[in-house]
């Protein structure tokens, strides 16, 4: 889709046609004790010069680190494909043009896009794209409420084993709607949800249970247990899962008895760089029972009028511009860029290659475990399979530590101190398909090094 | 020109009412709705047993162009939603005053919408209302 920007002469004609002087003049009926002629606090516009040195700046700010976290966004090899292809002007908007059908490029990726989510997490139908993880787990709430008719309540149970930032921000955008997220503990022996746990909430009116797979701790839930346990309590299931894991470990809509209702997640692992924390992309796919409920854009296959075959925008009566407040959300297709970088990223791979991913991830995270486990004072949290990554107990403070390797240039994983203060000292650690022996030895050498030194209260 | 029953009563936003032997009322919307609507995909029915106040929003009518939502021109109980529309929204194109029905209501008096007779909602549509 080109940019086309309009010439003054266009601008003038415009007004023209419409009687209107100004540009400003479009905005006469704000009073004028409304408008705001400055904004203090942001700074006179620098030169291109001047912003390329800044930004050159701050960018080696950053240094190129060995990373070891993971806890929701994970660095992943993304091959030089996906961002030659997804820069493309063809490609590089964020957006579905107002006129979505005048693109077919656009919407095939997205109708591929859904099929491959679709696919990867066993369900029927998949949205085309999400804000984030965390917006998605929220809107996969939201939608479990409407979906679950026959539940009174808004209540979910929401595991302190989902990411503490994804519950913060559905608590954040539910509450005010009247959702009552509440948090199930894990059980502190082995960093899962003990299904048995649950039985004291058994009978009650529960709308939703999130299941986490792999959760935060990188633990991998009973999530058939869950699962049985939601149906036959009447409750729906959301899954929270990494797309990653689904390559190898069995997907939401083959859970229990029946399968999730609704699996939802962070895409970002799929062709999108870390970038200092986003933007990300979430995705959500869920069974046909529910579609009407599905937030966001939703590309279909179709014929037109002369029986060709083609890509349109299909069950738009859901959203904001037909049913305006009464929308299922205020969702697009704002995160398309980064949507289309996933669906190239995932074209490239294929099923086979995303499988070598994530069982090189799996392998690559027993071995770090392995390797800092050996040194003294380290030991792993938890018992049991994971994905790709581990809680490490320290015996002192796990934010020292860090800085200390971070001063050799490792950025040694994820202090659990402020979500989970009663775990006591302890770090979460990843390792992907990016991280070779060799990294795996120089962060146990460095981590080795300071747990040599004496401990400090 | 839309087909208005003289024995149905009905509202400004476009819902017949018809009283049964028994006292409940059947609720739809009208031929003049049905045909403004267009090709109805998908119906959302209230379930039984739902309390609703008048001018609730009790269903919803999708149709390929636009989606609406239904209000209960009476306040009371819901003793069914029409279990047929949910595999034929067509229904209420073929039948609006008939199988398209979309709910029976158990009124417990308390508040109702403005209603109209046939005369009356006849001189609403014609109004564009």
């Amino acid at each position: 889709m080109p940019y086309i920007p309009h010439t003054q002469d266009d601008v003038r004609a415009m007004l023209d046609r419409i009687g209107v002087p100004s540009i400003d003049g479009l905005f006469d009926e704000i009073p004028v004790a409304l408008r705001v002629e400055s904004l203090p606090g942001v700074p006179d516009a620098l030169t291109e010069m001047e912003v390329s040195r800044l930004a050159a700046q701050r960018a080696a700010a950053d240094g190129s680190p060995l990373n070891f976290i993971g806890a929701g966004a994970y660095e992943h090899h993304i091959p030089a494909p996906v961002w030659a292809l997804v820069t493309r002007g063809e490609i590089y908007s964020a957006y579905t043009p107002y006129q979505a059908e005048a693109s077919q490029g656009t919407l095939q990726i997205m109708y591929e896009y859904q099929s491959m989510i679709a696919g990867l997490a066993a369900m029927d139908v998949s949205n085309a794209s999400l804000y984030d993880g965390a917006s998605a787990l929220a809107e996969a709430c939201l939608m479990a409420v409407r979906a679950h008719r026959r539940s009174k309540s808004a209540r979910i149970l929401v595991p302190d084993t989902v990411n503490p930032v994804w519950r913060r921000v559905a608590s954040a955008i539910t509450e005010g709607q009247g959702l009552r997220l509440e948090t199930l503990a894990c059980d502190p022996a082995t960093g899962r949800i003990d299904p048995a746990a649950l039985a004291a909430l058994s009978g009650e009116d529960i709308t939703a249970l999130v299941v986490p797979q792999p959760n935060f701790f990188g633990q991998l839930e009973d999530a058939d247990a869950l699962t049985r346990w939601a149906r036959a309590n009447g409750a729906l299931v959301i899954a929270a899962v990494n797309p990653v894991s689904l390559a190898v470990m069995k997907p939401p809509g083959e859970w229990g008895d029946g399968g999730a209702d609704i699996a939802c997640g962070d895409a970002q692992p799929f062709g999108v760089p870390l970038s200092s924390g986003g933007p990300y992309v979430g995705f959500m796919a869920c069974r046909m029972e529910h579609v009407r409920q599905l937030p966001g854009r939703i590309a279909g296959r179709t014929v037109d009028a002369e029986g060709k075959p083609g890509f349109t925008l299909t069950l738009q009566a859901r959203e904001q511009h037909i049913r305006r407040a009464k929308a299922t959300s205020n969702i697009c297709t704002n995160q398309g860029l980064l949507m289309s970088a996933a669906t190239i990223h995932l074209a490239l791979l294929g099923p086979a290659g995303l499988e070598r991913v994530a069982r090189a991830c799996i392998a690559r995270t027993s071995e770090l475990v392995a390797a800092l486990t050996q040194l003294p004072g380290v030991r792993a949290a938890f018992p049991g399979p994971r994905f790709h990554e581990a809680v490490l107990k320290l015996d002192r403070p796990v934010a020292p530590v860090l800085e200390a390797l971070a001063a050799d240039g490792i950025i040694g994983g994820f202090d659990l101190a402020r979500d989970y203060p009663a775990m006591g000292d302890a770090l979460l650690v990843c390792a992907t398909e990016t991280r070779t022996r060799a990294d795996i030895e120089t962060y146990a050498r460095a981590l080795g090094a300071v747990q040599g030194r004496a401990a400090v209260a | 020109m839309s087909q208005i029953p003289a024995d149905l009563r009905y509202t400004r936003s476009h819902e017949w009412m018809r009283t049964m032997p028994d006292g409940t009322v059947e609720i739809g919307i009208t031929d003049h709705a049905q045909q403004s609507l267009g090709d109805l995909v998908f119906v959302e029915v209230p379930e039984a047993g739902r309390k609703l106040t008048a001018g609730d929003a009790c269903a919803v009518v999708e149709s390929v162009k636009a989606a609406s939502d239904v209000y209960s021109p009476l306040t009371g109980e819901v003793v069914a939603g029409n279990p047929g529309l949910a595999t034929k929204p067509e229904l209420i194109n073929k039948d609006p005053y008939g199988e398209g029905w979309i709910m029976r209501l158990k009124p417990s008096g308390g508040a109702a919408a403005e209603s109209f007779d046939a005369a009356a909602y006849e001189a609403v549509v014609a109004a564009g209302g």
